[in-house]
């Protein structure tokens, strides 16, 4: 129940986080490594997309709109939704035992032979057995782990790097990361793994029955694999 | 579905009050303790709220990061294009020799400064980095009176919760709170870089609030004023960025 809650909060969020972002992006879409950057400095890259600002040269003949005001504040607030989601998330699964049961990989599968023979069996497209159906498998489990453990702590710190105020608090949290331009460039990155992530989840979910899934993770009741196989048929 | 038993109705009626007084007291003591934006009303109230006043419990005594001379950017980018009134002109033309600030509000001695008057004050000087809500940043020099130094020099009078101030461009304005007024690192600047600020980076006066966003460090500034609250000036909403979509506190 509480996964389940959890989870679409989540989705929510970061749904607010990705559109704001994204707005956020559009407004200086030049990245740089280091302390300082703007446009009297040379880029890391600079994004092929029209700005928000005039003083961005980008080759496109026109300005789009500053939408960054509401961008902003969404996007906080959204921040806010996901850590403190998060942290009931964290806490209630280290509790039930969420964790240790359904995401570390069984230690009969902590191998790379058992990873690459779901990789395997995934590219010749079979169909899940039994005990696929109803836990995750070990590229599922890794999968999951990378984003709770690694990649959404990431652009958490990533992002309160950016806030001056934070950063008078807690110097090492910017300087650990090569500087102000280098922690905002992270944060786009760490940004766009879980965008990749989030589409090959969603893929996912549509390969294996979109219907039944959905309704897995609204409802919370075990699908049966004869059910399973009805509807992707 | 089951009944709910009567032990189970009292328990969740009883943690429900206590939820609800809890955040009554909570609501009460972020007042009281100014963790509370100007901007905490709205759709996006929520999130403000909560970002202001976690930085105000983490963040109130700590120091913006200072950089070694060798940091300083060698080509600062100005973002700015001198205000277009006349009177600004005007001032431009004559060197900016009779550029006023005034002080008023909730202060013991109302004055009316020259540049001079504040160069007479204690000065300071700091390398800190300018970050822009769009995402760039540079680094340079400013040199100044700390806004604590002229707060002293006037008295400022105990009720005193903002300081708002005010550009020569009329819908310019901006307010901080008293942990921004009184730190040592927020600045009346009127020197950059070991010369008098130029224009294209606010001067002759800017204020410098390097704990927070770009945009809370007012260039132009002709005027402030000492007051218990927010509410009367504009929307009430603390500064022109919240009433055209920006936040109040730009410490993130």
């Amino acid at each position: 129940m509480v996964v389940r809650v959890t989870h679409w909060i989540t989705v929510i969020s970061f749904f607010a986080l990705l559109i704001s972002g994204a707005e956020i992006v559009v407004s200086h879409p030049r990245f740089y490594w280091g302390e300082v950057g703007n446009v009297m400095t040379p880029p890391l890259f600079t994004l092929p997309i029209p700005a928000s600002r005039n003083m961005v040269r980008t080759g496109y003949g026109y300005v789009l709109p500053d939408q960054n005001g509401w961008s902003r504040y969404l996007h906080f607030q959204a921040a806010w939704a996901v850590v403190l989601t998060g942290l009931v998330y964290a806490i209630s699964s280290l509790w039930s035992g969420h964790f240790r049961e359904n995401l570390f990989p069984a230690r009969a599968d902590r191998t790379w032979r058992a990873f690459w023979a779901v990789i395997a069996k995934y590219l010749r497209r079979a169909p899940p057995d039994d005990a696929e159906a109803h836990s995750y498998n070990v590229v599922q489990r890794t999968a999951y782990l990378i984003v709770i453990f690694l990649l959404f702590p990431l652009v958490i710190w990533t992002g309160l790097a950016l806030s001056p105020a934070f950063d008078s608090a807690v110097p090492a949290a910017v300087t650990a990361l090569g500087g102000r331009q280098s922690a905002r460039t992270l944060h786009f990155f760490v940004s766009g793994a879980l965008l990749l992530f989030l589409v090959v989840h969603v893929t996912m979910i549509v390969l294996a029955g979109f219907r039944s899934r959905m309704r897995a993770m609204i409802t919370g009741r075990a699908i049966i694999p004869a059910v399973l196989s009805k509807e992707r048929t | 579905m089951k009944p709910i038993s009567r032990r189970k109705l009292l328990t969740t009626g009883l943690a429900a009050t206590a939820g609800v007084a809890g955040l009554t007291a909570a609501a009460r003591l972020a007042q009281r303790y100014g963790l509370i934006p100007p901007d905490h009303g709205g759709l996006y109230g929520p999130g403000e709220t909560l970002t202001y006043a976690a930085q105000r419990l983490l963040t109130t005594h700590s120091l913006a990061r200072e950089f070694p001379r060798s940091m300083i950017s060698k080509s600062p980018f100005a973002n700015e294009t001198p205000p277009a009134n006349d009177m600004f002109k005007h001032h431009q033309a004559s060197g900016f020799s009779d550029w006023r600030l005034s002080v008023d509000g909730m202060v013991a001695r109302p004055a009316s400064l020259s540049l001079s008057d504040l160069k007479s004050l204690p000065v300071r000087s700091q390398i800190t980095e300018v970050v822009c809500e769009e995402g760039w940043s540079y680094i340079a020099e400013w040199i100044g009176t700390p806004l604590v130094e002229v707060l002293n020099a006037v008295g400022l009078l105990p009720q005193a919760r903002y300081v708002a101030y005010f550009s020569i461009d009329k819908d310019w304005w901006e307010s901080i709170d008293m942990a921004d007024a009184l730190h040592p690192q927020t600045f009346l600047t009127w020197g950059m870089n070991d010369g008098d600020l130029p224009v294209s980076f606010g001067g002759p006066l800017r204020m410098r609030v390097p704990r927070q966003l770009g945009y809370k460090s007012l260039k132009y500034v002709t005027r402030l004023t000492v007051t218990d609250t927010m509410k009367r000036f504009g929307k009430g909403l603390g500064s022109a960025e919240p009433e055209s979509g920006y936040a109040w506190y730009a410490g993130i």
